[in-house]
């Protein structure tokens, strides 16, 4: 029966994911022990994992491929997935939200950022878009009797609705151009139809910019970011930090560098002056904030803007530059925030900077974790971190950008202080409350997970680079 | 320069870097006994040392190029290979670092009494790190171990250091960040032109002068504010006041020499074009830092910062011989971060030592100590004669190179120069009258004078002072070759160089667009 449907094959993973999804959200009633929920995420996480790295090579037409590009995208997704997994229960259940639909959503998001990374049709693409959003909207506002949480969760449904919005726009301008939504066969016809002077052509570009510029919060369009994060119930801001962002960033690589691939110069003068905004604003503002969830937060759009320095190169050294930094983000970002939810208790919101003065005194190694992390952030050798970021500047440096690498490392100094003043706060500052920490085993083996990543790939990035490059070898011609 | 390289059979260079890493590992899992934790590192500092002997007895001394050379592919996918060897620039450092980390360990034997662990730990970690910047010929590990030694400085400084040290230490870090960052864009553009990290390599790439002027300012950067020179000198006062006695002697005796060690490696080699049009512009700004720190120490309460800001005005000294482009002023200026390294390293301990038991460094608290501690009054007298230059110590040999051969090419800068050393001796004198001399002030009149473990951190240094000052020959004898070679490669270099104006208006064209 199987065999007569072998075209299938490029989604078995999507599919796993909604079945175990729609499963847990119908089976939520009737399991009282919600762990559950946990243990079915991660194994099947795994098992998609494995499926992933099978199916790799199918296709479904000309609308879908599992290909090589899909396939590091969707190991950062399932990362993300798996880490953000391991730091929930704890702080789901001190919050009331730990039920099957918690963990059901944030299967459907990966779906969706699945889809978003596979899709080789616009339409497709922003289905996917949708179906990732529309979860993580809910994911946001699961705390709805905090009203930061509704409040985040209002506004990140509106503004996403806007982007949304945005990139329909643009899509329905490049089918009217084109009469067609096929990546590839629209870039075919740019050319064809002799295009690449066309003002709505640009018009277009300008959109996807706009639409992409939301998803991964580029500055001027990074707004919702900080009140969604600081609202939103923290390892769903985990989850969000890396996923959502890394789907802008693949659907980004299949419209930019192969749908619109004869227009670069266009996307590319869109996008630079943004990304140097993204640096410095993200970087300054970050400066002066004083809750921890929100400073990640700026420091979250300050990381899209080096990310994007790849992207931005246009070259397939490039793009696996701001593969391999998403990855690496992944590790560092959720490992910091699985050390602010450990500060959580029922009675201690724990989110104040102030809340982490003299940590180093009371928690010797969870401030010693904290500091890895956020040295990473930093991009201080010899962490991960480091490794990323030298990639992104050298790939952008390499394809003819020397002025935005400059701007982007004097924007990472600015950037350098939030986190040293965390670190600060840490080991320089007695402390002043009695701070007790909320550990599980499932957050304990996450920030192992991510400390490993950090230390490993900081130190022996080899593997992972050749990876990189071999999955966008074959992705741009 | 055409560099031979002497691979070693054992890795001894690995060994040294790696064994003070193993140590703060070892560190780690050691139960939280303050007195077992002291003495574990101390022998793993003692260890050190002692493997790194061999780098002095069996270096050789005729051969031109790199000895105990270690190479293994590392990163692969960049080229990029863990890569280590010694010249006759680099090796004294490695001995140095291994040296002032058995003392650093020493002189905060009582004065670090709170996250003792935790202090053991990031002194290893730095120890390793310096030792990893001298010894790495990758430009890639370079940079590596040279941003990884921020972290556990940046924690020395702001956790075991005085008053004002969180402003200390977060100016340290971004000064020194940026000025890495910088080196780092530099590093980027070096690596695409010429495809590997390999330093060996980037030397003989030979630049247009276009290229190198821009790379020379890149890598300025980051020296010069290691050095640091004027105009970036600001955050060493402050970073040398607040760090703890033992941050102040790491800064001071290797910190810092890290920078003049980098203008000597990439600077002088990867940009020999730019280095010698930019040769005037150097020597100004050594001069300034000479006459000016100088001067600045006259007006000094604090007796930390005086010492702080006298590392400028010697500093200044070495960026003279470096940029000066004469064999005996280079040699001068290598010898003379050694005997800085040295001096300045036992000053800060020799302030150390009084500030443990009166826990104040305004100089006006002192007054007499010669009466109350003579044996300490004898050690800080010969640190400071050595500091002022006299015949007999060390600062003599390296001051006077450096103005000897400072003469031979630029005459204006070594005239004025000299009259640092006499701004020296009136400063340092000055700041011992006020000390040592004079009435015994009060507050000070029943200190006990030096205990034996602080007696024996500062012999060491008290005979290299005397020994590098009367025979200095074995040392100097380490650096002929390699800046024979060094030299030749710089006054080789083909090529012609652009008006400065014409940089300027490139820059501006950069601001403003057409």
């Amino acid at each position: 029966m199987w065999s007569s449907l072998p075209s299938f094959v490029a989604v078995y993973p999507e599919t796993i994911l909604v079945v175990v999804a729609s499963f847990m959200v119908l089976a939520d009633r009737w399991i009282k022990a919600k762990n559950f929920f946990t243990w079915l995420s991660l194994l099947t996480t795994g098992l998609t994992f494995a499926v992933v790295f099978w199916t790799q090579g199918a296709t479904f037409g000309l609308s879908y491929a599992a290909d090589k590009y899909a396939l590091f995208f969707k190991m950062i997704f399932l990362l993300a997935l798996f880490l953000s997994t391991l730091i929930s229960p704890g702080f789901a259940r001190v919050v009331g939200i730990h039920f099957g639909e918690y963990y059901g959503l944030m299967l459907f998001a990966v779906t969706g950022m699945m889809l978003m990374a596979s899709a080789k049709d616009l339409i497709l693409l922003y289905i996917g878009l949708e179906l990732m959003s529309l979860s993580v909207y809910v994911l946001a506002g699961l705390i709805y009797a905090e009203l930061r949480s509704l409040e985040g969760a209002m506004k990140y449904f509106l503004l996403g609705s806007f982007a949304s919005a945005f990139l329909l726009l643009a899509i329905t301008y490049i089918y009217g151009l084109t009469g067609t939504t096929y990546i590839e066969l629209l870039a075919k016809r740019l050319l064809e139809y002799g295009l690449l002077e066309n003002k709505a052509l640009l018009f277009a570009v300008a959109l996807f910019v706009v639409a992409f510029g939301f998803k991964v919060a580029l500055v001027p369009f990074h707004m919702w970011a900080p009140d969604v994060y600081e609202g939103a119930p923290t390892p769903i801001t985990a989850f969000m930090s890396v996923g959502p962002k890394a789907a802008g960033f693949a659907a980004m690589g299949r419209v930019f560098l192969i749908a619109l691939s004869s227009v670069q110069t266009s996307w590319v003068d869109f996008l630079a002056p943004l990304v140097v905004l993204t640096c410095f604003v993200g970087a300054a503002l970050a400066v002066v904030q004083t809750n921890i969830k929100r400073m990640l937060a700026y420091s979250s759009v300050t990381h899209a803007g080096y990310a994007i320095l790849g992207v931005l190169a246009g070259t397939k050294e490039g793009m696996a530059a701001t593969m391999m930094y998403l990855f690496i983000y992944a590790f560092m970002n959720i490992g910091a925030f699985g050390v602010v939810i450990l500060l959580r208790r029922k009675e201690f919101i724990g989110e104040n900077i102030e809340d982490y003065q003299g940590l180093s005194k009371t928690h010797p190694t969870v401030a010693l974790l904290m500091l890895l992390f956020l040295f990473s952030l930093t991009g201080i050798p010899p962490t991960a971190g480091f490794i990323g970021k030298f990639f992104v500047f050298r790939a952008a440096f390499e394809a003819g950008h020397p002025y935005l690498v400059l701007a982007a490392v004097l924007a990472s100094c600015i950037a350098a202080y939030p986190y040293l003043r965390v670190v600060m706060l840490m080991y320089m500052k007695p402390p002043t409350q009695e701070v007790s920490i909320n550990l599980t085993p499932y957050l304990w083996a996450s920030l192992a997970v991510s400390v490993a990543g950090v230390l490993v790939f900081g130190v022996w990035p080899d593997p992972l680079i050749d990876f990189a490059r071999a999955c966008c070898a074959s992705f741009i011609p | 320069m055409e560099a031979a390289l002497r691979f070693s059979q054992f890795p001894l260079l690995s060994a040294i870097i790696w064994l003070p890493v193993l140590g703060a590992i070892g560190l780690l899992v050691l139960p939280r006994n303050h007195r077992l934790i002291r003495w574990f590192a101390l022998c793993v500092a003692l260890v050190d040392f002692a493997i790194s002997l061999p780098l002095f007895l069996w270096f050789d001394k005729g051969f031109k190029g790199f000895q105990f050379v270690e190479r293994y592919a590392w990163i692969k996918s960049w080229n990029i290979s863990y890569f280590l060897g010694v010249d006759g620039i680099s090796v004294l450092f490695i001995l140095l670092s291994a040296l002032i980390t058995i003392l650093c360990i020493l002189i905060s034997w009582e004065s670090v009494t709170e996250k003792v662990k935790e202090f053991h730990i990031a002194l290893l970690l730095t120890s390793a790190a310096m030792m990893g910047v001298f010894c790495a010929l990758d430009l890639f590990l370079f940079y590596l171990f040279w941003e990884a030694m921020l972290i556990p400085m940046y924690l020395i400084i702001g956790i075991w250091g005085g008053p004002n040290r969180l402003y200390a230490t977060i100016k340290f870090f971004l000064y020194t960040l940026i000025g890495s960052v910088l080196m780092l864009v530099g590093i980027i553009f070096l690596y695409i032109k010429a495809g590997t990290f390999n330093i060996l390599e980037i030397m003989k790439l030979g630049l247009p002068y276009h290229f190198q002027f821009w790379l020379f300012w890149a890598f300025f950067a980051a020296f010069a504010v290691k050095v640091p020179m004027w105009p970036v000198h600001t955050w060493l006062p402050d970073a040398h006041t607040e760090a703890p006695t033992a941050g102040s002697v790491i800064l001071a005796g290797i910190l810092i020499k890290m920078g003049a060690y980098g203008f000597l490696r990439f600077s002088l080699s990867f940009f020999p074009l730019a280095a010698k049009s930019m040769m005037v512009p150097m020597l100004v700004l050594s001069v300034i830092a000479i006459v000016y720190g100088g001067i600045i120490c006259l007006a000094q309460t604090d007796l930390k910062r005086l010492i702080a800001y006298s590392s400028v005005s010697h500093m200044g000294f070495v960026t003279l011989g470096i940029f000066s482009l004469n064999g005996d002023a280079m040699e001068g200026a290598i010898l003379q971060m050694i005997n800085h390294g040295i001096v300045t390293g036992a000053l800060f301990m020799c302030v150390g030592v009084v500030y443990d038991r009166t826990h104040t460094r305004a100089i006006k608290d002192y007054g007499g100590l010669a009466t109350v501690m003579p044996i300490y009054a004898a050690f800080f007298l010969v640190f400071t004669l050595a500091s002022v230059g006299l015949p007999g110590t060390n600062g003599f040999i390296g001051e006077f190179l450096i103005l000897l051969g400072t003469f031979v090419s630029k005459k204006w800068a070594a005239v004025i120069a000299a009259t640092g050393v006499i701004i020296g001796a009136g400063y340092m004198l000055w700041l011992y009258q006020r000390v040592f001399y004079q009435e015994v002030n009060p507050k000070v009149a029943s200190l006990p004078d030096l205990k034996m473990r602080e007696a024996i951190a500062l012999i060491p240094m008290l005979l290299l002072v005397l020994l590098i000052g009367c025979y200095p020959t074995p040392f100097l004898g380490f650096m002929h070759e390699s800046v024979r070679s060094l030299l030749e490669h710089v006054q080789g270099a083909a090529g012609s160089a652009a008006p400065i104006t014409e940089f300027i208006k490139e820059g501006l064209h950069v601001v403003i667009p057409s």
